[in-house]
This record gives C-alpha cells, sequence and structure tokens, in this order.
C-alpha cells in the first residue's frame, strides 16, 4: 500500500480532514495538523518500514483495559504492521496529535474515513488523547514525556535480540520541558541505542500558549548535542530535507531531527488564534464561520457544511 | 537460628543466569541491592540505568514490549514515589512483565523518611494489574524468583537483604497463608519482619495461658479472601494485624476490608506506622518507638483478652531462643 499518493497529497488530505473534523465539531487539534501534516505523511506514507496493518479498517469499539480478565485485549499498534522483527516501530509520543495521526492513517489507507466520525465518542476506541488501544497508538503516551524512554527500552531490546526494524519516535517540543526526556536521552547515548532515532515537531506552541512565555527550553538542538546524541534542525515541512536528515550516519547514538514547523502551515487564518493554539475551540458563531470560508479557501475545497 | 547472608544475590543469579528473557536493571544501587556479583558475572544482562527512576520505569515498559522480563532493582521507595506516573502509564496499565524489587521495606533502613517505604504496599495495592508480595525471611527471598516470574502482569516485590533469618522450610507460594501456630484466643496476621518478632511474643506468651494463631501473609494482592475469612470467622477475643508499614492501605486494611464486607463483628487491633512517617534509626529502636515490637504485641493481646502479663524484654530474648527449635515444628502445621 506504500506510495499510491504522494507525500504532499498525503499532507493535503491529512489538513483537510483534520480541518473538516474541528469546523463539524465546534473545534478541535487544529494546528498540530498545520504543523506535523508533513512529518506524519513522509513516516508512514515513505521512510518507515512498516507492515500491512493487522486490524480492521473500522476499528472495534472499546473492549476493556488490560486486565487479567480481559486476555483479548489488543493495541492500537497493528495499525502500524505487525510485530515483526523486520519492521520498523512507532511511537507517537504525544498523544494529543491522535486526530491528526488517524487522518493520516485514512490518508495511507490503513483506517476507513469513516472511522473519524468514532472520534471522542463514547464506547469508542478512536478516543480524544490517543489511547493504547486507539489506532496507531502503540502505548499510552497521554502524560507527556514517557514516549521517548519507552521507545528507548523497545530499541534496546530490539538490539539485544538482533532484530533489524528501526524505533522511531515522533515527539513534540513542549515535551521537552519534562525532565524524563533528558533522563531518555542520557540512557540512549550512554548504552549507544542508535537504532532508535526520533523526529521532534517543534512548533513552539503548549497549552498555555507560546513556549517562550510559558517555559522556554533555549537552545535545544545545543542541549541534545550537549547529550551526545546526533542533532539535526530541518524545515518540518520539506520532505526532502525530512528525508536527507534520516540519511544522516548515527553509528553509536541516536539521531533527533528538530523539525521546525508553523502552527498554522497551510492555514494562515489561523494566525487570528495567536498564540492559543493548543486546542482550537471556536469562540463565536462568526469565527466559526470565517474560519470555515477563509482555511477552506486556502486548501482549495469548498466549505465545509456542518 | 539460622542466619543467611545475602539470599537474594545467590537467587537472583541462579534464577536469572540463564533466562534469555530476564534482565537485570538497576538504578545505581547495585551492591545496596545485592546484584553487583551478577552485574559482574553477567554484564550482558544487566543494564545500567542510573539514578534517573523515570526513565527507567518507561524503559522497563519498552523492553516489555520487546518481549523480556525486566527484573528493577532499586530500594522500593524509589520505584514508586518519584516515578508513579511512569509506573502507572508504562509498567501497571499495560500489564508489562516487569518485575519490581523493591529494598529497605518500612523501617528497615537508618536512612530516614527519603528512604523508608512505608506506603509502598498501600500505592502498589491500590494499582490495578499489580501483584504485590513481601517476603519475611531468608527462604522466602530465595524463592520469590520464580514466584514473581510466574506471574502474568506486573509484581512488586519488599525485599528483605544483608543478613536474613531463616524461619521457613517452604517456598513463598503466591495467595498462601501460613499457619505458624494453633490457638483459638487471639488471631494474629504479621508480615515481612513482624513475623519473627510475633514468634518471640508468642513463646513467652504460652507460658501465660494465652494461645493466639499465628498466621504470617506474604501475598499482598491479590487476596484469597475465604483462607482470610474462615480463620477470622473462628478468632474468640480479637484480631491483630502487625506490619512493617502503615496501619492505611496494608495487612491491616486487608483484614479490615474483609471483616466490614462480611459483617464480622470482631475487633481489629492495627499494629504498624500509625499514619505517621517514621525517623532514622535503628530496626530495634524504631520498631520500639514506633510499637512495632514484639511488646508492642504483647500489649495488644493483654488489651483484647483483658489480662496483665508482666512480660519484659528479657523474658523476650530467652523466648526467641526456645522458639529457634521450635520453628520446623511451626511450620509443620
Amino acid at each position: 500500500m506504500k506510495n499510491k499518493k504522494t507525500n504532499h497529497e498525503v499532507a493535503k488530505g491529512i489538513r483537510k480532514r483534520v480541518f473538516e473534523h474541528c469546523i463539524k465539531n465546534n473545534g478541535g487539534y487544529l494546528s498540530q495538523a498545520c504543523s506535523a501534516a508533513e512529518q506524519l505523511a513522509w513516516l508512514y506514507n515513505d521512510i518507515l518500514n512498516l507492515g500491512d496493518s493487522t486490524q480492521p479498517m473500522i476499528p472495534e469499539e472499546f473492549s476493556g483495559v488490560p486486565s487479567k480478565d480481559n486476555q483479548n485485549y489488543i493495541t492500537g499498534a497493528g495499525y502500524n504492521g505487525p510485530f515483526e522483527s523486520s519492521y520498523d516501530r512507532l511511537i507517537i509520543a504525544p498523544a494529543h496529535y491522535a486526530l491528526v495521526a488517524y487522518a493520516t492513517l485514512i490518508e495511507v489507507g490503513r483506517m476507513a474515513p469513516e472511522a473519524l466520525d468514532m472520534f471522542n465518542k463514547d464506547g469508542s476506541s478512536v478516543e480524544m488523547i490517543g489511547a493504547e488501544h486507539s489506532p496507531g497508538m502503540e502505548v499510552h503516551n497521554g502524560t507527556l514525556g514517557v514516549g521517548l524512554s519507552t521507545g528507548a527500552g523497545l530499541a534496546m531490546g530490539r538490539k539485544i535480540k538482533k532484530e533489524t526494524g528501526e524505533v522511531c519516535v515522533f515527539m513534540s517540543d513542549g515535551e521537552l520541558q519534562e525532565g524524563q526526556v533528558w533522563e531518555a536521552l542520557q540512557t540512549c547515548v550512554h548504552h549507544k541505542i542508535d537504532n532508535l532515532w526520533a523526529i521532534v515537531d517543534v512548533n513552539e506552541q503548549q497549552v498555555n500558549g507560546a513556549m517562550k512565555d510559558v517555559m522556554d527550553i533555549g537552545d535545544i538542538a545545543n542541549k541534545i548535542e550537549s547529550f551526545g546524541a546526533i542533532v539535526t534542525e530541518i524545515d518540518g515541512h520539506n520532505f526532502d530535507e525530512l528525508s536527507k536528515a534520516k540519511k544522516i550516519n548515527h553509528k553509536d547514538k541516536p539521531l533527533i531531527i528538530l523539525a521546525k514547523t508553523s502552527p498554522y502551515q497551510g492555514m494562515k487564518y489561523l494566525k487570528t488564534r495567536f498564540p492559543k493554539l493548543h486546542y482550537v475551540r471556536f469562540k463565536s458563531e462568526e469565527e466559526r464561520m470565517n474560519m470555515n470560508n477563509e482555511i477552506s479557501t486556502e486548501l482549495g475545497i469548498s466549505p465545509i457544511e456542518y | 537460628m539460622e542466619i543467611v547472608n545475602k539470599p537474594y544475590a545467590k537467587a537472583f543469579e541462579d534464577f536469572a543466569k540463564d533466562k534469555k528473557e530476564i534482565l537485570c536493571i538497576s538504578a545505581d544501587l547495585d551492591s545496596s541491592c545485592e546484584i553487583d556479583g551478577f552485574r559482574d558475572r553477567y554484564p550482558h544482562k544487566f543494564i545500567s540505568m542510573g539514578m534517573a527512576e523515570q526513565n527507567m520505569m518507561s524503559f522497563s515498559g519498552g523492553l516489555g514490549l520487546a518481549g523480556f522480563r525486566p527484573f528493577i532493582h532499586s530500594f522500593g521507595v524509589f520505584t514508586y514515589r518519584r516515578p508513579y506516573d511512569q509506573l502507572v502509564a508504562s509498567i501497571a496499565y499495560p500489564r508489562r512483565k516487569a518485575r519490581i524489587m523493591g529494598f529497605l521495606p518500612g523501617i528497615t533502613t537508618p536512612g530516614g523518611m527519603t528512604h523508608q517505604a512505608i506506603e509502598d504496599i498501600s500505592v502498589m495495592r491500590t494499582l490495578p494489574n499489580m501483584t504485590v508480595l513481601e517476603t519475611g525471611d531468608a527462604t522466602e527471598v530465595e524463592s520469590i524468583c520464580e514466584v514473581a516470574d510466574s506471574i502474568d502482569g506486573p509484581v512488586y516485590c519488599r525485599m528483605l537483604r544483608g543478613s536474613v533469618p531463616r524461619l521457613f522450610e517452604t517456598p513463598l507460594q503466591i495467595g498462601k497463608l501460613r499457619t505458624l501456630s494453633e490457638g483459638k484466643d487471639i488471631l494474629v496476621f504479621t508480615s515481612g519482619i513482624c513475623t519473627e518478632e510475633a514468634i518471640r511474643a508468642r513463646s513467652a506468651l504460652k507460658k501465660f495461658g494465652i494461645a493466639i494463631k499465628h498466621i504470617h501473609v506474604s501475598t499482598l494482592k491479590p487476596i484469597n479472601e475465604e483462607l482470610f475469612l474462615s480463620l477470622i470467622s473462628e478468632a474468640k477475643s480479637g484480631i491483630i494485624s502487625m506490619e512493617n508499614h502503615l496501619v492505611n492501605g496494608g495487612l491491616g486494611s486487608i483484614v479490615s476490608d474483609i471483616i466490614s464486607k462480611y459483617g464480622i463483628g470482631k475487633k481489629l487491633i492495627k499494629l504498624g506506622l500509625q499514619d505517621t512517617y517514621a525517623h532514622g534509626g535503628s530496626k530495634g529502636y524504631l520498631s520500639r518507638y514506633y510499637n512495632l515490637d514484639a511488646l508492642a504485641l504483647i500489649k495488644s493481646i493483654e488489651n483484647l483478652t483483658n489480662t496483665k502479663t508482666n512480660i519484659q524484654e528479657v523474658d523476650l530474648n530467652e523466648a526467641r531462643i526456645e522458639d529457634v527449635h521450635s520453628l520446623s515444628k511451626a511450620e509443620a502445621l
């Protein structure tokens, strides 16, 4: 199913789907689609070596949390392909990007478009904050900062077992405020975990607003480099730069790609909401209408009916 | 009494050395958790995590995802206070087969508040999917690796280290209660290091005609309610629980829950830390200070039976020696 569409087409489709969903539902994680569309499109459509999905196109309903009485529990990992030694694994660390990730699964043919109608509906596994059983999610990452550690442990385990598949962690820059991320980085460097790489959506936004106002984390490239990892900063909306970054030799070290992005890329009108971009809920019917008209024009689609 | 030196060191090495899926994880406390020998002899199975427990928990979750069963070593307190969020998200929720070996339970360390795990059982018991075990002697320490590794999910083990007395001859078994003495007057539940203290008290009490039924508990979750229920129903003058832990959320609460659930009108005295932090000191001093020793148990029994024994510490020391010879008999019950 690889490369039926171009990366550009997938990224455009992600923005359209997330936009449509947000207009219809009077809000959502819209800016994350703007900043991360190219990265997720590139990961699923291009760079990751994933097997075919093992899960149904229409996700199963929520069937209970893991427990000794629920032995049939399955995670959303199957949407990223089977657990076979040669395939890569993808950990989506900021589970708040779930809507964007679901849209990506649809665009690359791993999930049906109707699945998005199940988003945040009672009894659905397509949860608002990606849960372990949500499509494309392999573990619980709703608590920010645990993703890189999990990826590191998984990667070290795969190394010990001599599996060839790599582990990729999709991260956000906001979670770099959590100390655990730096604990994970020092561990990756210390143990030479080089079958792990991460791509960080550097959109400089967090819940309260712009990161520099909430908690400035400074020069993250410099920080990561001084921790001993291989780091590169690129334009996160440019596929050529993304692919070039992945080719960097990082023997004995983890590779961290800092993807500099704009939280209103492809939806310039969203800038009117700056710096409150984490979750866009329309303040008035007028704002919703204006957003609908302005952004649909930029996306080259008809205004969404709702 | 036989005192075993570092029972975990040998037991873990023997158990883990040839098992491919077991990895030894340490947070900078190798010799303190008696795994320094294993580290030196099996470096390929040992992963140093440094002082970074949050990462250690999620990292171990990742190892679990890769099919490994990590044995995580640290002081108990460091495995849940700082990395609680990671413990839940990366270990407990996904039912990773992580075996958490928590040393320095309760007042067994002069390290004070920061080193004493006094609410670990309470915290771990309330986590869905978690199994909780506690060792009370060298035999239980020696047998815990196999028991812990048989569990389909995460398990927290309260571990003893250093010079550990041997009280039992049979290995720890999940869900089983050990009956150490028979008696109809008072029912005493003990766990961990409190069991040895209760044995001291028991022999001295015998002279006064007070017979106690003494039960040692090493599985704190899951609980076999029926076993507890039948014992509690038969207790004549009351029940005492004695634990090296806060009285809330541990053994005392387990007994109390069963009493209330089944509507049993029996009095329960919960010995343990009474909603207080402890400070640093020797085990003997702290046991006396916080009413966790044999004398404290005797006072509680006097209270329940409305008698006065005048038993002194000196009587107990003699009792201890006597009891060593009867241990095997107690176990054979």
